[in-house]
């Protein structure tokens, strides 16, 4: 069940946006998700759904996926929804039956910031699952590096992440591994109620931490016997270096942003 | 320099803490590893083998005597990488020991540390893929690899190091058969086509028969000592420090306490059953080559008693 977890996925494959520098990939999640919010109205809003397909088009990542790893952020999107319909107060009213009150204004909003969010989440797999978590912290790196002269431990932090990252399919099994454990000693994390069940989680979590702990203790010796001794003079095997591709994708994004811009304003 | 790996004295202790009294794990342990062999160190859990182990490539330093690793004393904290270059090490859990989401970027970690040219990093990495025959997968995500598949990457990553050494703490624990025997047939190719000196550290009796030596340890000291013929002929002293002798030697063994005049340095299946042959065969009598069936006979003969596990013949 937890397998279905995408989190941080990254599907290997060989399009023009996997081939991306991953800096470039960065620039142009953080430019959409700034139009996002930019966005005024429906046809900016139209237009930056044509432009997230036609990415995801470009980028061959099977739609399957895409809904997989909108799965668990639903509940969220259910709840903005939600709040969305019966605290905004607007003019026309749709619907009453005593205090709640639906006003048009209220589905329109709610409809905007849904399809916002879930377009603000794809377009943050379009950088997960055509990015190597490798070169993406290599990116980030990259990116960050004026600040490690402002004595920010860039590097270790990039280091960190990951790790953090290679490690999620390895706990998630793990854990999978621990609940059937406990469930053939007997154990039930089905039914009660929600304390019960909080509760129930317990011995899930307490075996996790000790063996994600001692992994730690592990990865570590393993670490430093390949002669890992922090970022300096570290070098990578694959150079970032930015291609024809990059430039013209940078100057796609700048139209993007550009052309919501003026939707907002002359729409 | 004949000696890659030289312990003098070597102690090691862990310094008693609030929960636990000191322990001495290695004791006054003497030990030079030559240059291009294959040796295996085994010995109960407990031991110190992989203590030891750790010492090779200053993981751990030790509290009392020194290591040197081609003559560099592991205590010098500025020859700590030149050292960890020459003596690579793989452990015996392959998941925690691989660091990147993607085969052939896990494999460059160690040369990305030694800073070498991007290019070089790339030569490197593809000649320790192609060594383990994982060259085809070196795209692949490696949580997605068996276990024996994610210890030759592991192998892999130490390989891009080209060091001259590599220590394998129990690298086979946790693999499958057929892992089991891909992993060992890659240590034997490394000693044998690429001069690597293979440090094998385990508890499998049968891995340990193909070492050029073979070195018992026993509560933090060396117990024996010599090539696998020589320690498993020594069956009683084996068996005093809890371990087990490879089936062979246990049936041969049992042979000549019930009085057939049989050798006792045959290790491989095809050997011992050799042995045997001759040993019943001596007086002309029997005809020549039912190898098979006179050595199942014999076999069930003295195993009558259960103690003896089954022995597979090779057809």
């Amino acid at each position: 069940m937890l397998k279905d977890i995408t989190l941080g996925q990254f599907f290997p494959g060989n399009t023009i946006v996997n081939k991306l520098d991953p800096r470039t990939k960065l620039v142009l999640m953080i430019a959409y998700i700034a139009s996002l919010f930019i966005a005024r109205g429906l046809f900016a809003y139209l237009f930056m759904f044509v432009i997230l397909l036609t990415c995801i088009t470009i980028s061959k990542i099977k739609p399957k996926a895409i809904l997989r790893g909108l799965r668990p952020v639903f509940i969220i999107i259910l709840v903005t929804v939600f709040l969305n319909i019966f605290f905004i107060r607007g003019e026309t009213i749709l619907f009453q039956f005593g205090f709640i009150v639906i006003t048009t204004e209220g589905v329109v909003t709610a409809a905007f910031m849904a399809s916002r969010l879930m377009m603000l989440i794809v377009s943050t797999f379009l950088l997960t699952y055509t990015t190597s978590p490798i070169s993406l912290t290599n990116g980030l790196e990259k990116m960050l590096n004026p600040l490690k002269k402002i004595k920010l431990p860039v590097h270790e932090f990039a280091m960190m992440m990951s790790i953090a990252l290679r490690f999620i399919p390895t706990l998630i099994e793990e854990t999978d591994k621990i609940i059937s454990a406990q469930k053939s000693r007997g154990a039930d994390f089905e039914t009660g109620g929600l304390i019960k069940r909080a509760k129930s989680v317990l011995p899930i979590i307490v075996p996790l931490f000790i063996s994600a702990f001692r992994r730690a203790d592990e990865l570590a010796t393993a670490m430093e016997s390949r002669c890992y001794h922090g970022g300096e003079g570290r070098t990578s095997m694959k150079i970032l270096r930015f291609s024809a591709a990059d430039y013209i994708a940078l100057l796609f994004g700048a139209i993007v942003v550009t052309i919501v811009v003026l939707l907002g304003i002359y729409f | 320099m004949k000696n890659i790996i030289k312990t003098e004295k070597l102690e090691f202790t862990y310094i008693a803490s609030d929960d636990a009294p000191s322990r001495h794990i290695l004791n006054k342990l003497n030990l030079e590893i030559e240059k291009g062999t294959f040796v295996a160190i085994i010995g109960h859990n407990g031991s110190g083998k992989t203590t030891l182990a750790k010492h090779f490539n200053a993981i751990l330093l030790p509290t009392g005597g020194r290591v040197l690793v081609n003559g560099m004393d592991t205590i010098d904290e500025s020859l700590v990488i030149e050292i960890r270059r020459r003596v690579g090490m793989v452990f015996q859990n392959p998941d925690n020991q691989i660091v990147a989401t993607v085969v052939e970027e896990d494999v460059a970690f160690a040369p990305e540390n030694l800073g070498y040219p991007p290019a070089e990093i790339r030569e490197r990495v593809d000649e320790a893929l192609k060594i383990v025959g994982m060259y085809e997968f070196r795209e692949h995500a490696p949580h997605l690899l068996s276990g024996g598949q994610k210890q030759r990457i592991a192998i892999a990553g130490v390989l891009a190091m080209r060091p001259e050494c590599i220590v394998f703490d129990e690298p086979t624990a946790m693999l499958d058969p057929q892992g089991r025997e891909k992993v060992i047939n890659i240590m034997r190719d490394l000693r044998d086509n690429h001069g690597v000196t293979v440090v094998l550290i385990t508890h499998h009796m049968d891995e340990a028969v193909g070492a050029d030596r073979l070195i018992v340890m026993s509560d933090g000291e060396i117990y024996l000592d010599g090539t696998p013929r020589e320690v498993f002929k020594q069956t009683e002293k084996l068996q005093e420090t809890g371990l087990s002798i490879p089936e062979t030697a246990q049936l041969l063994n049992k042979l000549k306490h019930d009085g057939f005049d049989v050798l006792q340095n045959a290790l491989t299946i095809d050997e011992c059953v050799e042995t045997i042959y001759e040993a019943v065969s001596a007086d002309g009598r029997m005809p020549p080559l039912q190898v098979k069936e006179c050595v199942e006979t014999i076999y069930g003969a003295v195993s009558a008693d259960g103690r003896i596990p089954p022995l597979q013949v090779k057809e």
